[in-house]
């Protein structure tokens, strides 16, 4: 035991590049199956309304007789219970993040 | 894998006389959880010795409800005895430390339904469909004990 | 002497969740402690009302940040109690490693806030950059950081192929070299030494009669680990619970420092022996009986009882978080010591409000 027992670890740091990303500068290196972003798929969905009655949260509306799909984004926990689900396979995720949003509406497809 | 669990009935009368006779032999207390039940208010007590569990089941009336405390058997009981008057409207009689209400602000006071209104609803509605109880209208703010 | 009265948070530098005390205080020696906690209730006990116990996994996730996969875990496995479902063995391995790892990382972020808890940042800055390995690994493999989401009922949502396994135990090596740089630092360092030692000091049959769980309880002598009821792999793999006995802060610190080495292995005896197999079975119908179940996680033990009627939705779901069992210790420690203690005492049961208030 002893004092200044840091100085190691101290030491080698102050030697080596810095672990942190210089993000926004740089982009985050994505990780593959991490749930980034629900990315949806217009030429295969049905509008069968699985996908709206599964969700946990309400994030999501499907309008059958019109041919709408929404989401609301600040809603979708990303849990991935409509991926599962989608008979059709029209949603899946993808693993970078969206960007921020500056309104809090739905967005239609 | 099931952990097994044994739960014993008793009265309340008895839960002093019972809850002394397991602290002798060394338990240590695990949980108090309360339940409201249509006409009643049925507590578990909770306590492991050895991990083994040993459960007390009581049932309180619906009004009238008083319920003696075991904290000076037990002196970490008082957070879960605040929390289940908070929350239940169940007085407790005998408390060494007494939060007289004020453990849990919620907006809307004994959330868990009182002696007035069995079910309290909710503060919002909930986006997905109605609650579960259907029994006394809810005109539950500020319920006057 | 005339007595004052200071108060404690909800906002305070060393709280990572919000809790309230009242202290009062004659001249710098605190006499008694008031607590006041309830500013993060969400209500989370009443959800279940609205809430299908399918989708109530997701809300049993999010009761905490740190603890989540834990949380999630305990949920599935209380209702696969009631519902006697038999989870596939690949499954609970799964589990097991992921709960490891949420416990590396819970005990990681522990370690720096009590490094910056004691003004020590540049320890706190290393304590959370080795924690930023542990979180790629789990968002590689479940696809979030702090919510993992990869609990369901019946098994697990994801599986881990053979060259992710391989990856994840390269990894643990390098992680392993780098903990051992950083606890080398918490346990001899004489600044933090003079600390926390003799500081909060509980008594081994004190700690029990309070009703004490996890480390706190360890670290007075009591050799209580929920995992040795044999819970998901737990039966394989056996766990010799880590005490010390001077139970103090100092004793409490060095439990945590060791159970990450203990986890460090159990991930690789997890992964070593893990069976092919199927990730998760169909359930079907809905839950009728009760139950209490029990798991360890990383502050202790936690209780979960449920109740369920044949209905959709839960009638009872009760939480019973390991902080809410430490907070009286934490109320019979403070009386006699030091204000600039104070920090020191609250942060050494690892205080994880919103658990306590669900």
């Amino acid at each position: 035991m002893g004092y200044f027992e840091m100085s190691k670890l101290v030491l080698k740091w102050a030697l080596t590049k810095p672990p942190t990303t210089r993000y926004p500068f740089e982009p985050r290196k994505a990780l593959a199956g991490s749930r980034g972003r629900l990315v949806f798929t217009k030429d295969n969905c049905v509008y069968c309304n699985v996908c709206a009655k599964k969700c946990p949260t309400g994030a999501l509306l499907v309008n059958r007789a019109q041919k709408k799909w929404a989401i609301d984004r600040l809603r979708c926990i990303t849990c991935g219970y409509c991926v599962e689900v989608c008979p059709k396979k029209s949603l899946e995720f993808s693993t970078s993040h969206g960007s921020p949003l500056v309104t809090k509406d739905r967005e239609f497809y | 894998m099931t952990q097994e669990q044994n739960i014993e009935l008793i009265t309340v009368d008895k839960l002093l006389d019972k809850v002394r006779a397991l602290r002798q032999q060394g338990q240590r207390l695990v949980q108090i959880s309360a339940t409201r039940l249509p006409d009643q208010v049925e507590l578990t007590y909770s306590f492991d010795l050895n991990d083994r569990l040993t459960n007390l089941r009581l049932f309180l009336p619906g009004v009238a409800t008083r319920l003696p405390s075991i904290s000076s058997i037990y002196f970490c009981s008082i957070l879960y005895e605040n929390e289940i008057h908070d929350l239940f409207d169940v007085k407790v009689d005998g408390l060494t430390v007494d939060f007289h209400g004020n453990f849990y602000k919620t907006r809307i006071k004994f959330p868990f339904g009182s002696i007035k209104a069995p079910c309290a609803k909710p503060a919002t509605a909930p986006a997905s469909g109605a609650t579960t109880c259907g029994t006394a209208p809810a005109a539950t703010t500020g319920a006057n004990k | 002497m005339s007595r004052t009265v200071i108060p404690f948070g909800p906002q305070h530098p060393v709280l990572p969740e919000p809790v309230h005390l009242d202290l009062v205080v004659e001249d710098e020696k605190v006499i008694e402690a008031r607590p006041s906690i309830g500013f993060i209730h969400r209500g989370l006990e009443k959800l279940a009302e609205t809430k299908d116990y399918v989708e109530f996994v997701y809300v049993a996730e999010r009761i905490c940040g740190i603890c989540s996969f834990i949380h999630g875990q305990t949920y599935c496995q209380a209702i696969e109690t009631i519902m006697d479902v038999k989870v596939p063995l690949r499954a609970l391995y799964l589990r097991t490693v992921w709960g490891e790892l949420s416990r590396i990382h819970s005990h990681l972020l522990w370690l720096g806030l009590m490094a910056d808890g004691m003004g020590f940042e540049s320890l706190f800055m290393h304590s959370w950059r080795v924690r930023e390995k542990i979180l790629n690994i789990i968002e590689a493999t479940t696809g979030g950081r702090v919510i993992f989401g990869s609990c369901k009922i019946g098994g697990v949502r994801r599986d881990m192929d053979a060259e992710t396994i391989k990856h994840i135990l390269k990894e643990m090596d390098v992680i392993e070299q780098e903990l051992r740089e950083v606890t080398k630092v918490f346990l001899n360092d004489r600044s933090v030494k003079a600390r926390l030692s003799g500081v909060g000091v509980l008594l081994k049959q004190e700690a029990y009669d309070l009703g004490c769980v996890g480390p706190t309880l360890r670290g007075s002598g009591v050799a209580q680990d929920m995992r040795k009821l044999g819970y998901a792999a737990f039966n394989d793999i056996p766990i010799e619970p880590i005490t010390r006995s001077e139970g103090d802060c100092y004793a409490r610190c060095a439990v945590r420092c060791e159970e990450l080495f203990q986890s460090v292995q159990i991930i690789r005896q997890a992964l070593a022996k893990i069976p092919d197999g199927e990730i998760a079975v169909k359930v079907t119908g809905n839950p009728n009986g009760e139950t209490i179940t029990r798991t360890e996680q990383p502050r202790g033990e936690v209780v979960y009882h449920l109740k369920a009627n044949g209905t959709k939705n839960l009638q009872r779901f009760r939480v019973r978080t390991p902080t809410f069992a430490n907070l009286p210790a934490m109320l019979k420690i403070l009386p006699g010591c030091d204000l600039a203690d104070v920090p020191m005492i609250v942060l050494t049961i690892d205080p994880c409000i919103s658990c306590t208030e669900r």
